[in-house]
């Protein structure tokens, strides 16, 4: 029993890298908190190889997501979008649509979401209508019985224009006299580690910005005296794409609304981020909308919130009374629906011969499209010790679909310019990049990576660039990721033991697709000495106890101390119910193996058993994510991860192949390293992709996308996979009741930056622009070729 | 998409009957499929001629040439004994298009006459001369993938892996209708755009691709086919050579080369086929036609990179054909 007086207890934790020296850490930790959870080694179901709960139901296609739901009388609705990059909106006319066989309700958007806003609204241009200032922003939606009706309808919508002037290439959008997207200076509110956002920056036409310094504070020190205390200066230029997020399942919602409230199907990474946005517009109190994700097919940082898809099927079922079915159609999701803003940063690095950083200068002009937050100064500002740190970031506003949080913002394309430079200062000052890493990264986890990485992918048979005899080169390179420990305090979760020995855990968490529902079940069985699959786990529904968004690696670290939480309240419940029975006080009373004993050797009881002495039917503890313990001294913590590429480059041809990927990474306790790695696969492939293939190509005459597909969309596929190998550590600071973190922004965050290192090693040659094309890779050779005639 | 009639044939002569400008004949419907959706065809008609009996048959061997019917799938063509020994170029071409689903939906007629993929065709957004407008929008846009041969008009290039095989090959393809059936050498039946600028081949409306035909090979020649894409899963050719080296003794009596991904047709590089003529296959003579072979290009702003990858793509494919390693 808890001494009510107190508040807190002392704590030991282990602390330091499995394997590499662990010690052990003392912390205050309230008294509400479970015991010291011990290294993954002692323990039977944490930190174990744990195939998904759910592998089945998805691979069979018994698993239902959004895009499945079908509701009895559901309707289906399409959506209409602009045809034109930039324009007034005269008029919508949705007379003869409304006629149409099967339809039942239009809708027009009064207010757009996911663009930026005219700061001083007296200053947009006068209109009814939202401005158009993308091709294919969604401007209305028609419901009626079947898709055939509904799109058959969208054909008789006439929308009328009055054109504006547009711009869709960066470069020209900066220009004097470029035309304006908007009229007068506009915000967005800026994404999770997006950089590049917040409120109230200059703008001069299309350039709003730029911001200084990043989320951890202003710029530090005075880069000119860093520069002029140089012995080295190192610098680049390098252009980053736009990439889509090209979720298999695109956008889409089932919106029901009933006398008694709104529920709603949604394939999105935050239910209660979708809630909060409809209750914000319908006016409703947030007990009246639920929000429900039982599985859902992808959204890397493009689904949070209602969006206008969301807002969009509410009005038509509200308008119809019936259930109405919305998903984007692929070209929607391409245009409509999020991306991955491009980069266009000059980096000056400043160094002592021996590789000691003196100052860092990033200047970065980047396009979120018709969004904001473009920012790539993550990595410049927080990778490396260096007393110097200047970053100067601006959104340049084109005539495109407005970005959204991408899988560690910025961070991908702020790798692919700092671990270029980072290397190109280790051939400048002769040494090697893993040695010079060592010297200027205070990273401990980092420091064990990059020598496991080594010695896994056989850094030692490293050759000089461009030494393979024919026209095929091998090289090897090296990435590192930066990324950041937050956590999500809405964070909830119930755990459940009925009479008959049954557990379930509830809480209103999605599965993004990391597979947190076979996390949650393991931790639970780990406190009841159960099996995982002795759990049962409802998640993905607002009815339910809060759960987090799932973006920027937050999941497993937030909602896991949670659902260790209350599973020890119930356990403890249960354990004062059998303790008399077995002879122990609560404290004595040991669940492992499906049994409930008075420690090793003592009486004891099946779990089942010990389930049938309940009062009632059902016991429950319920708990909120408690703070991160602290010592009080405490930085903000981040996740490392070192990444190592093989490539294979073919000089006659200018492709490039990826061979193997070797990625080191840490993410606190791993909870299900199964899971993990598939993750870090995940995240590894898409970093690949976007080095390689991706790109939203805009046609520069017109404002439309050429490629709003996943054919011309360029995805790698199976023949472009590599052989991945992750080595996981374990890294434990005694931060929660799990110490558990997340994976999904660093397994992609040095990808493309290890894959250029790599073809530099390879054929002598840096690539500074993405992707990395043979057209590039050509153009590249050719260009040094003739830089070397010259010479 | 639209509505439309669907219509099972279940012999040629029912196939040919319900040809007409109302109809759109589908086969392993992957192209059809996509023209539909993206409403670049919008036929009140669909005549599915996968039910017709007979023509999914690969007939013939090495010595008397090949005769192959046009539901033969990609993936058939890939594997089929014959095909793969002795017209490997054909086999290569088939089984590096797409993908193995694909291959295996896909079928030969339907590679030849499928439309091209140029983007601005392909989206409802670019109202281009293709398609009966004024503009070839790839002219001062994004070029990237667009022909550097015979690009003037219209930039397009030719789709087809299995006739950029086929014209090296010397093949033709079977035309029938109601007034009877024609052979036309396949180097003619694919039109340039200044011959048809709304379609890319000789066939009429009214007639069915019955058969697609490959002479015999002398016996001292060998063919090699090459595609370089940036993705070797799912993705078009940014080049492709189709070759056929005949040899008589030591030196070269006849030499065909075709570029697939260069031109609004395959093209044919004449001048390095001249070259090749009456000399030995060597590194050095493969260099010397692979620079003619490019002789000529007219690349376009973005397009640069495909001249010299050409010309790498020329000479390893006649080294290929010609086992010179």
């Amino acid at each position: 029993m808890q001494d009510a007086t107190k508040t807190s207890r002392k704590a030991t934790f282990p602390t330091g890298i499995a394997g590499s020296g662990m010690t052990s850490v003392e912390l205050d930790i309230p008294t509400s908190e479970p015991p010291v959870l011990p290294p993954n080694e002692d323990l039977s179901v944490v930190g174990k190889r744990t195939p998904r709960l759910d592998g089945r139901l998805k691979v069979t296609g018994a698993a239902r997501y959004t895009a499945d739901v079908r509701l009895p009388n559901m309707l289906h609705a399409k959506v209409i979008t602009a045809t034109v990059p930039h324009a007034r909106v005269k008029s919508v006319d949705i007379s003869a649509a409304e006629k149409a066989p099967g339809v039942r309700a239009v809708h027009v958007l009064e207010r757009l979401l996911g663009s930026a806003v005219v700061r001083d609204s007296s200053k947009e241009i006068a209109s009814k209508y939202p401005i158009v200032r993308y091709s294919g922003q969604p401007i209305a939606a028609i419901a009626a019985t079947s898709p055939g009706a509904a799109e058959d309808a969208a054909k008789l919508v006439k929308v009328e224009y009055e054109v504006l002037p547009f711009v869709v290439d960066a470069d020209e959008a900066r220009k004097p006299g470029a035309p304006l997207v908007f009229p007068a200076p506009a915000d967005m509110a800026a994404t999770a580690g997006g950089g590049g956002g917040g409120g109230g920056l200059t703008q001069a036409g299309n350039v709003r910005g730029p911001a200084r310094g990043g989320m951890f504070g202003p710029p530090r020190g005075d880069v000119e005296n860093g520069f002029a205390a140089a012995e080295v200066i190192v610098e680049g230029e390098f252009r980053t794409q736009v990439q889509t997020h090209s979720p298999l399942e695109t956008h889409g919602v089932v919106a029901d609304w009933r006398s008694d409230g709104l529920t709603v199907y949604s394939s999105t990474q935050g239910t209660a981020s979708v809630r909060d946005e409809l209750a914000e517009v319908f006016g409703l109190p947030k007990t009246q909308v639920r929000v429900i994700t039982e599985f859902m097919g992808g959204g890397f940082g493009a689904k949070f919130g209602a969006g206008n898809e969301g807002v969009l099927a509410t009005h038509l079922s509200k308008k119809a009374g019936a259930p109405v079915r919305l998903m984007f159609d692929r070209r929607t999701e391409q245009l409509a629906a999020g991306n991955r803003p491009s980069s266009h940063q000059k980096l000056r690095l400043g160094a002592m011969k021996d590789g000691t950083l003196k100052a860092i200068h990033l200047v970065n002009f980047g396009t979120a499209g018709v969004g904001t937050g473009a920012g790539a100064g993550g990595p410049a500002q927080n990778m490396y010790e260096c007393p110097a740190v200047l970053t100067e970031e601006a959104d340049v506003f084109v005539n495109a679909g407005p970005a959204a949080s991408f899988r560690a913002p910025g961070h991908p394309q702020g790798c692919f310019a700092l671990e270029q430079v980072i290397d190109e200062l280790a051939e400048r000052i002769a040494v090697d990049p893993l040695a010079l890493r060592d010297r200027i990264d205070t990273s401990e986890s980092r420091r064990l990576e990059r020598r496991l990485g080594a010695e896994r992918i056989g850094w030692s048979r490293r050759k000089a660039p461009g030494s393979d005899p024919g026209p095929v080169k091998r090289g090897i390179g090296v990435a590192q990721s930066v990324w950041y420990r937050f956590t999500d305090m809405d964070s909830a979760c119930e755990v459940r033991i009925a009479r008959d020995g049954s557990v379930e855990l509830l809480s209103a968490v999605q599965d993004i697709g990391g597979g947190i529902r076979t996390a949650l079940a393991q931790v639970v069985a780990e406190e009841l000495g159960l099996q995982a699959a002795d759990i049962t786990v409802r998640i993905g529904d607002t009815n339910f106890p809060i759960g987090p968004a799932s973006g920027g690696s937050v999941t497993t670290n937030s909602i896991t101390p949670a659902a260790r939480n209350a599973a020890h309240d119930v356990k403890m419940q249960l354990a004062s119910l059998v303790a008399a029975e077995l002879g122990v006080e609560p404290s004595g009373v040991v669940m492992r193996g499906g049994t409930v004993a008075a420690g090793a050797g003592g009486k004891s009881l099946t779990f089942r058993q010990a389930a049938r002495r309940l009062k009632t039917e059902q016991i429950a503890g319920l708990a909120s994510r408690s703070a991160n313990y602290s010592d009080g001294k405490r930085a903000f913590d981040r996740y490392g991860g070192v990444q190592f590429v093989e490539v294979a480059v073919d000089t006659e041809t200018g492709v490039i192949r990826v061979e193997r990927v070797v990625a080191v990474h840490d993410c606190g306790r791993p909870i299900n390293p199964l899971a993990i790695e598939s993750q870090v696969n995940g995240g590894v492939l898409q970093g690949i992709s976007y080095a390689l293939y991706e790109n939203r190509q805009l046609d520069r005459n017109t404002g439309h996308m050429v490629n709003p597909n996943l054919e011309q969309y360029k995805i790698l596929g199976a023949r472009e996979t590599p052989v991945i190998e992750t080595i996981l550590i374990e890294e434990y600071r005694g931060r929660s009741s799990t110490d558990a973190g997340g994976i999904g922004e660093p397994a992609t965050v040095p990808t493309a930056g290890a894959v250029a290192n790599a073809v530099y090693n390879a054929i002598g040659v840096r690539l500074r622009e993405m992707p990395m094309t043979p057209a590039r890779v050509l153009a590249a050779m050719a260009a040094a070729r003739k830089e070397g005639g010259r010479a | 998409m639209n509505a439309f009639e669907w219509v099972n044939a279940t012999t040629v002569d029912e196939a040919i009957g319900q040809l007409g400008a109302a109809s759109l004949l589908k086969a392993g419907g992957v192209d059809v499929l996509d023209r539909l959706k993206e409403g670049l065809d919008a036929p009140p008609r669909l005549v599915n001629i996968r039910t017709v009996k007979g023509l999914d048959r690969i007939e013939g061997d090495a010595a008397t040439g090949l005769r192959i019917g046009p539901l033969v799938t990609l993936a058939a063509l890939d594997v089929h004994p014959v095909v793969r020994k002795s017209f490997v170029a054909l086999a290569d071409a088939a089984g590096h298009a797409a993908t193995p689903q694909i291959r295996n939906m896909a079928t030969a007629g339907g590679n030849l006459l499928q439309r091209p993929r140029c983007w601005y065709f392909r989206s409802r957004d670019f109202h281009c001369l293709k398609k009966g407008g004024d503009t070839c929008f790839s002219q001062h846009g994004e070029n990237q993938y667009h022909a550097i041969f015979g690009n003037e008009i219209c930039a397009i290039v030719h789709p087809s892996a299995l006739g950029t095989a086929l014209v090296a090959l010397g093949g033709s393809v079977e035309l029938a209708s109601s007034r009877g059936k024609r052979i036309v050498l396949a180097e003619q039946f694919f039109l340039p755009p200044a011959a048809a600028l709304e379609r890319e081949n000789g066939l009429a409306e009214d007639e069915l691709l019955t058969a697609i035909v490959v002479p015999p090979l002398g016996a001292s020649a060998r063919s090699a086919y090459t595609k370089v894409g940036e993705k070797e899963s799912f993705d078009w050719p940014i080049a492709e050579v189709a070759a056929v080296v005949e040899r008589s003794g030591a030196n070269v009596s006849r030499a065909s080369i075709v570029l697939g991904a260069a031109a609004p047709v395959p093209h044919r590089a004449t001048a390095a086929e001249k070259l090749l003529a009456g000399k030995p296959l060597t590194r050095e003579t493969a260099r010397a036609a692979a620079r003619a072979a490019i002789e000529g290009a007219t690349p376009l702003s973005e397009n640069r990179y495909k001249v010299t990858l050409f010309e790498n793509v020329v000479r390893r494919t006649l080294l290929d054909a010609g086992g010179v390693r």
